[in-house]
């Protein structure tokens, strides 16, 4: 069973956690102004690396999101840090 | 008879007797005793058949390698099978019997099938079984495969599991463990010593040895007494089978009274193994007699248990522990032989020695009783004990991904670079000595206190199979796999050491090739002209030995998995007789009455005067902060921020593709605080959902989420009668309808408890939702309870709601709509045109597949024929093609309460701009015939809102 | 010489001392061009070979793998074959991989030990029956067959499940599917493999790809750890590696990788007969014909390419296979392994050409590829061959994702799928 580190709460084990997706996808604004591709590429299209990764996750416990670099690989967690106030 | 017990000497208590049977017959034993170590006392040497031949078997090992015997054993009323019997203890009243024989091992009649071992060598059954179809011949093949067998008529016990910190994990209780462990304690470390063996000890339990100047027993006394001392937790009978990510480890403790096994999840700072090396049999022809045994185990059942394994006994080993074996025998009154493959081995006194020679078949049926050697010297025996060499335990430092090394001296894969936060010493590091281990210890932990032992050294020479050896050479006893099958698996390009254990299923037994393993891919090495190292090994994985699937599981199980959910008002809802069901996850009255025909009678009760439902589950999320309105804007399909304080609004929430997620009605309590309502199941999502986007898209400190579900109970008061019996259920609250109008919230109290009504509606009539805190609803239902009933009223459960609901056309997420479902599809398609503000899933309803005429849209179905009821889930067709397509499904149906005869929803292609329409539905295999019409069947104006 | 696999081939090498077999394959060493690669040499990499070869007569190709062939996701799964789906896009797919490996032991002269058992994917509550009318209807519209079972019809084929009055998960019923059943994974490949061999196919393992060669925007090859391979088409079926690969072309894919773990147990004598699945419990499993349970549920949550994953899944998967199966407490767990799945966000595969021309992917399986193989091979092959998709494989484009058309089986299965 895994360790991850909450920013806020400390270690917790693996299920009270819930994977967000990866950090920095940002959701554009514009409405129709936004092409398909853009638009599913938000929605859909992932990083997916096999190595480092830079994630956003959700400790349900707490209900804080938080970003963590992982190692997607040997399963190396870094402690989470929280996400810069007001931006995505 | 071959195998006898000693007179004395040994762990066993002769003053504790007991006796077990085996295939029929009573077997003799003391406490003390493995079932194995007294099943070799009793003389007996045909315990089990091999898997594929069905050749006659003995014990090999005496420990977790053992690959051959294993028995189903019946304790009273408890069943287990596939016990290895070499580490079960043995206990009166046992019945045993040997797996997968018939009448019993000795007796197999399955045996003929050795005759015919050519025509069925690894992989044969991928070259044949083809015609007429595998089909044919798959339950004979399953009949014979397979070792025990499951009682399906009995279960198994509950196991506990137990989580445990430590600074240090010492895996294996041997000389070299202990002396880590005391090392670490003195060190001031909290230290777990695990060992697999029913006592601490390991090797000092049957091998001689003399450590700080004391025989070795004395020395383990001692040592036990420090630790103890010292506040170490020792756990025998416990097996560290995996090693997880993030340094957890799982361990299976066994116990010996009968209980259920315990898995420890222990995550210690630093994991020492020391789990020692695992002896290895010697290729030769006939290696699979029974008789034939590995050394150690021959030392270890003479030592612990008193057990000479024969009168005649030959050892043959290629490395310098054969030397103490032989002498250990002949010292208990054997008359030995040793053949020692180095060919400078010290002749040993009183004991013939072969030095430089080597085996080339062992003689004999169903027992050995004979060897020849490579000069051609036969030599009788009646045992056969024979050491090739040890593996070192190393499986826990390869599941965290240690990389290992061969070492051509010991002629092993040792631990190759270190990985953080685990050790590995003595024997699992290839130190085969005392001397050396002890030696190391000091390097290895960082600290002092090391014990010292006699020098003394280990060498081996190679004995490895060798390509074109005449005979049947075994070297994966337990999946019966030859020599002959890995030269077949080269010959066929199985190089890798993948191809070569999947083809052959060498090393996938029981015993995970603990003693094939390096044999195998030795000889693909020379068949291949690589080097032992290039074929590598296998990957390591969990589990070490095998685990009881009850460890596993723990107490999980029937009312602890997964546990409902339960109401606050569950004893109101028993003691009114309701039958209850779990919807939603949480556990709720069906209906009140007897049987199902209660549920039609509640609905058209709750028509004609009032219903009582508990809504308790219903998601009760609260938003509140300067920012609120605005984050429901973004949150809702619908603009919500118009909303005036005090009113309800009806809404969706979409997913970013669009998909409805959750509906439900939107609560503004003030102009800073809202309470968003969704579905029960979608409670704990939305809530999710909702503390994404805050987080994501607005300042810390302007919102704040709140989930009261759990908190608030529900109480729904539906009918014509409702605001009757909210006023003679003494509850104060305004509830004149210009006061309180539909889709308005308002506050009020029943005696001196503050509760909120709402008065939105999901029955279509007028209704009220009463919100208290949970602890006090029990007061608040039966002051209901007994007005609705005076008004001729009561109770209703949620298939009586579901009915009303229906007729109205109200839909339930995820049974009327699906992972597919678009607002427009259920009729709202205003917001796309009108809503200025962004939302969630605003872009996607533009894709072509939001756009697309020819969605499943909700409509209401009426049957067109005398079948009654339309079934939930027949699909609509299109007739009009190839073959017949379908068009949608039946999503809801049940008898109308208000609306006289049946009631049903569905999406249908197009359906919105079908009504009318006749449509042919499938439903298993059988027709029904349907007309579409607009959703709600009963009251379309709504004006029973006001009734 | 031995080429021929049949009992009487087994006769005559049995007497011959198993001199005459030959390689399963050859170990040629790579050309430095061929009309088509493909990347990643498990089920559905080496029935795109022989699909090729056989169907097209396309037999200048390569299979490209980097470590040894099966190795990856084909030699990991459960091997349940099946074609219980919702949408006729996918009955469509996954029956036609179901219909080719009913004929495809005697085609590739390889036993693959199809089981057709029939699978049960329970319904624990009435609404739960719903929906599993509602899957029913839809394969028999569809064209496949499916039976709504009831509580007796559960107890007839598996009356060890847990009928007990205090079961968590009762049996109502469920769906139910004749034609399902097992096969034996390792021969699935291993027949594909002798096949597209025989036919002229290099495979060649050990064999890393390191960079695509792109040249006027268009794939033409791949660099690899054994040198330059040329080729006019280029496929991809790599599985969980997909975004990796995708990386290495420019482009990103809908998929995340997760671990997927299973076990088995140690063998018994038979006692279960077909395939169960459970959702409430989130567990499935079947008896292989060595007498191991084969078990396996939901996936780990958390993005892994470790091919393992950790105890708390295990733990909840077999504590749901004893509530499943009470008499299962009496076992023991023998074995336990993860393969690495392409999860897409519709759990529908991605089959088509890539945003970079020439490079055609075949991916985004997710938990369930092993039964799809032969359709998979068959599909990728048509593309390759023809530049064309396939009528069958045109919906799982990869341009579903930007028009909203996803294909989402997620109400269709239950759990891992």
């Amino acid at each position: 069973m895994q360790i991850f580190s909450c920013p806020f709460c400390g270690s917790r084990p693996e299920y009270e956690f819930h994977f967000g997706g990866d950090l920095g996808n940002h959701r554009p604004e514009g409405f129709e102004a936004v092409p398909d591709r853009e638009w599913a590429d938000y929605l859909y299209f992932r990083n997916n690396p096999k190595g480092t990764a830079r994630e956003v996750w959700m400790h349900l416990t707490c209900g804080e999101m938080f970003s963590m670099t992982r190692d997607t690989v040997t399963m190396a967690a870094a402690p989470g840090e929280t996400l810069t106030e007001g931006q995505p | 008879m071959t195998a006898r017990r000693l007179p004395s000497g040994g762990e066993i208590d002769r003053a504790r007797p007991l006796r077990f049977t085996f295939d029929g017959k009573v077997v003799e034993g003391f406490a003390g005793d493995t079932l194995a170590s007294a099943l070799l006392a009793s003389g007996r040497q045909v315990l089990g058949r091999s898997f594929k031949y069905r050749r006659p078997r003995g014990l090999f090992g005496a420990g977790v390698e053992e690959p051959n015997i294993c028995a189903d054993v019946t304790e009273g009323a408890a069943f287990r099978p596939n016990q290895r019997v070499t580490t079960e203890p043995a206990r009166d009243g046992l019945v045993l019997r040997s797996a997968s024989t018939a009448p019993d091992a000795e007796r197999d009649r399955t045996g003929f099938i050795d005759l015919f071992s050519r025509f069925i060598p690894s992989g044969f059954y991928y070259k044949t079984f083809m015609f007429p179809d595998w089909h044919l011949f798959e339950p004979q093949i399953r009949a014979m495969a397979g070792l025990g067998r499951v009682d399906p008529g009995k279960t198994g016990p509950v196991g506990d599991q137990v989580n445990h910190f430590c600074d240090a994990l010492v895996i294996g209780a041997g000389p070299v463990g202990l002396a880590a462990a005391r090392m670490l304690a003195g060190a001031g470390k909290s230290v777990v010593l695990a060992d697999d063996g029913s006592r601490p000890g390991g090797s000092l339990l049957y091998r001689q040895a003399e450590i700080d100047g004391k025989p070795g027993a004395d020395w383990l006394a001692e040592t036990l007494a420090q630790l103890a001392g010292l506040g170490v937790t020792i756990l025998p009978r416990t097996t560290a089978f995996g090693l997880y990510d993030h340094g957890l480890v799982a361990l299976n403790q066994r116990h010996e009274d009968g209980r259920a096994d315990t898995l420890w999840r222990v995550r210690p700072e630093w994991i020492v193994l020391a789990a020692g090396a695992i002896e290895r049999p010697l290729p030769f022809s006939m290696n699979d007699l029974p008789g034939i045994m590995s050394a150690q185990a021959g030392l270890s059942y003479l030592r612990r248990q008193a057990v000479l394994p024969g009168a005649n006994i030959v050892i043959a080993a290629n490395n310098s522990t054969g030397a103490e074996v032989a002498q250990a025998m002949a010292a208990a009154g054997a008359r030995v032989t040793l053949i020692d493959r180095r060919p400078d081995a010290t002749p040993l006194p009183g004991i013939a020695c072969h030095a430089g020679r080597s085996i080339d078949s062992a003689l004999g049926r169903k027992a050995v009783h004979g060897v020849v050697l490579d000069d051609g010297t036969e030599i009788t025996c009646d045992c056969l004990l024979v050491s090739g060499g040890f593996t070192p335990t190393i499986h826990l430092y390869a599941q965290a991904k240690g990389r290992l090394a061969w070492d051509e001296t010991r002629l092993a894969f040792l631990p190759g670079d270190p990985v953080p936060g685990l050790t590995v010493i003595g024997g699992a590091a290839g130190q085969f000595t005392l001397h050396e281990a002890f030696a190391a210890l000091p390097a290895a932990l960082g600290l002092e206190g090391a014990p010292s032992a006699v020098p003394s050294s280990y060498d081996i020479t190679p004995a490895w199979p060798e390509p074109g050896c005449k005979g049947r050479i075994w070297i994966d006893y337990q999946h019966d796999v030859t020599a002959k099958d890995v030269e077949l698996a080269a010959r066929e390009n199985f190089l890798s050491v993948e191809h070569l254990k999947r083809y052959t299923t060498l090393g996938m037994a029981t015993d995970q090739g603990k003693t094939s393993n390096l044999n195998g891919l030795a000889l693909m090495a020379r068949l291949t002209g690589r080097e032992i190292p290039e074929v590598g090994t296998t990957t390591y994985r969990p589990p070490f030995t095998p685990v009881p699937y009850t460890s596993l599981a723990g107490l999980r199980g029937g009312e602890r998995m997964n546990p409902v959910r339960r109401l606050a008002l569950e004893g109101r809802h028993r003691a009114l007789g309701a039958a209850l069901g779990e919807y939603g996850g949480w556990l709720r009255p069906i209906h009140y009455g007897q049987n199902d025909a209660a549920i039609l009678a509640e609905a058209k009760m709750a028509r004609a005067t009032v219903g009582l439902f508990d809504a308790s589950p219903l998601g009760k999320i609260e938003v509140i902060g300067p920012d609120a309105a605005e984050f429901l804007d973004f949150i809702y399909y619908n603009t919500v921020s118009t909303l005036k304080p005090g009113g309800c609004r009806y809404g969706f929430i979409l997913s970013e593709s669009a998909v409805v997620y959750d509906d439900g009605v939107l609560v503004r309590l003030d102009e800073h605080r809202f309470v968003v309502s969704c579905s029960s199941s979608h409670a704990a999502g939305v809530h999710a959902m909702l503390e994404e986007w805050r987080q994501d898209r607005f300042p810390a400190k302007r919102i704040f989420i709140h989930n009261a579900t759990a908190e608030t109970a529900t109480i729904t008061v539906t009918g014509p009668q409702a605001r009757a019996v909210i006023r003679a259920a003494g509850i104060t609250a305004d509830l004149d309808d210009a006061a309180f109008p539909h889709m308005t919230t308002r506050p009020g109290c029943h005696g001196d408890t503050p509760l909120r009504l709402t008065r939105v509606s999901f029955t279509g009539d007028r209704s009220y939702e009463l919100s208290v805190r949970q602890d006090l609803a029990p007061g608040l239902w039966d002051a209901l309870d007994g007005a609705a009933r005076t008004l001729g009223g009561g109770p209703i459960g949620i298939e009586a709601v579901m009915i009303l609901r229906a007729e109205k056309g109200y839909i339930v997420i995820g049974k009327d709509s699906d992972g597919m479902t678009r607002p427009m599809d259920l009729g709202l398609s205003g917001p796309l045109r009108s809503k200025k503000a962004e939302f969630i899933g605003k872009r996607s309803l533009l894709q072509e597949e939001a756009q697309r005429p020819d969605r499943n849209q909700l409509v209401g179905l009426q049957p067109e024929d005398s079948g009654g009821l339309l079934p939930v889930g027949a699909h609509g067709l299109d007739l009009t093609g190839n073959a017949p397509r379908s068009i949608g499904y039946v999503t809801s149906s049940c008898p109308g309460a208000g609306h006289d005869g049946p009631v049903a929803l569905a999406l249908i292609e197009r359906g919105a701009s079908r009504h009318g329409e006749v449509i042919e539905l499938h439903h298993l295999g059988k027709r029904r015939r349907a007309r579409i019409t607009a959703p709600c069947a009963f009251d379309p104006k709504g004006d029973r809102l006001n009734a | 010489m031995t080429k021929h696999y049949s009992a009487l081939s087994l006769v005559k090498e049995g007497l011959r001392g198993q001199k005459g077999w030959v390689p399963a394959w050859t170990s040629p060493q790579p050309k430095p061009r061929y009309d088509v690669v493909i990347v990643g040499g498990g089920g559905h990499g080496l029935a795109t070979a022989y699909y090729l070869a056989k169907t097209h007569g396309i037999t200048n190709v390569a299979v490209i793998e980097k470590g040894w062939l099966g190795g990856g996701n084909t030699g990991r799964n459960t091997t349940v074959v099946r074609s219980n789906y919702f949408f006729p896009e996918s009955v469509r797919l996954y029956d036609m991989a179901l219909k080719l490996y009913e004929g495809l032991s005697r085609e590739l002269n390889y036993n693959i030990m199809l089981s057709q058992r029939g699978m049960i994917s329970l319904a624990h509550t009435p609404a739960e029956m719903e929906m599993a009318a509602r899957v029913v209807n839809a394969m028999q519209i569809n064209g496949t067959d499916a039976e709504l079972f009831g509580p007796e019809d559960v107890r007839r084929v598996v009356p060890i499940y847990n009928f007990g009055p205090k079961a968590r998960y009762p049996a109502l019923g469920g769906v139910w599917q004749g034609r399902s059943g097992t096969a034996r994974h390792d021969a699935v490949a291993w027949g594909y493999a002798r096949a597209a061999s025989a036919l002229g196919v290099d495979i060649l393992q050990q064999c890393e790809v390191q960079e695509f060669i792109v040249e006027g925007g268009r794939c033409r090859g791949v660099k690899t750890s054994r040198g330059e391979i040329r080729a006019d088409r280029v496929g991809l079926a790599v599985a969980g590696h997909s975004g990796q690969m995708a990386a290495k072309a420019g482009f990103r894919l809908p998929i995340t990788s997760y671990a997927l773990q299973a076990c088995v147990s140690e063998p018994v004598k038979p006692i279960l007969d077909t395939v169960v699945l459970a959702p409430g419990a989130g567990t499935y499993a079947s008896q292989s014909d060595k007498g191991e349970m084969v078990v396996g549920g939901g996936l780990d949550r958390i993005p892994s390419y470790g091919q393992r994953g950790n105890l708390p899944v295990l733990e909840t998967v077999i504590s749901g296979l004893l509530e499943m199966f009470p008499s299962f407490r009496q076992l023991k767990l023998m074995r336990q392994w993860a393969g690495i799945v392409d999860v897409v966000p519709d759990s529908s595969p991605i089959i088509g050409e890539s945003p970079l021309p020439g490079l055609f992917l075949n991916c985004g399986w997710g938990t369930g590829g092993f039964k799809a193989i032969p359709a998979g091979g068959t599909l990728l092959a048509h593309l390759l061959a023809t530049g064309q998709h396939h009528d069958i494989s045109r919906p799982f484009d990869l341009d579903r994702f930007a028009r909203g058309r996803l294909i989402d089986e997620a109400a269709g299965s239950g759990i891992a799928h």
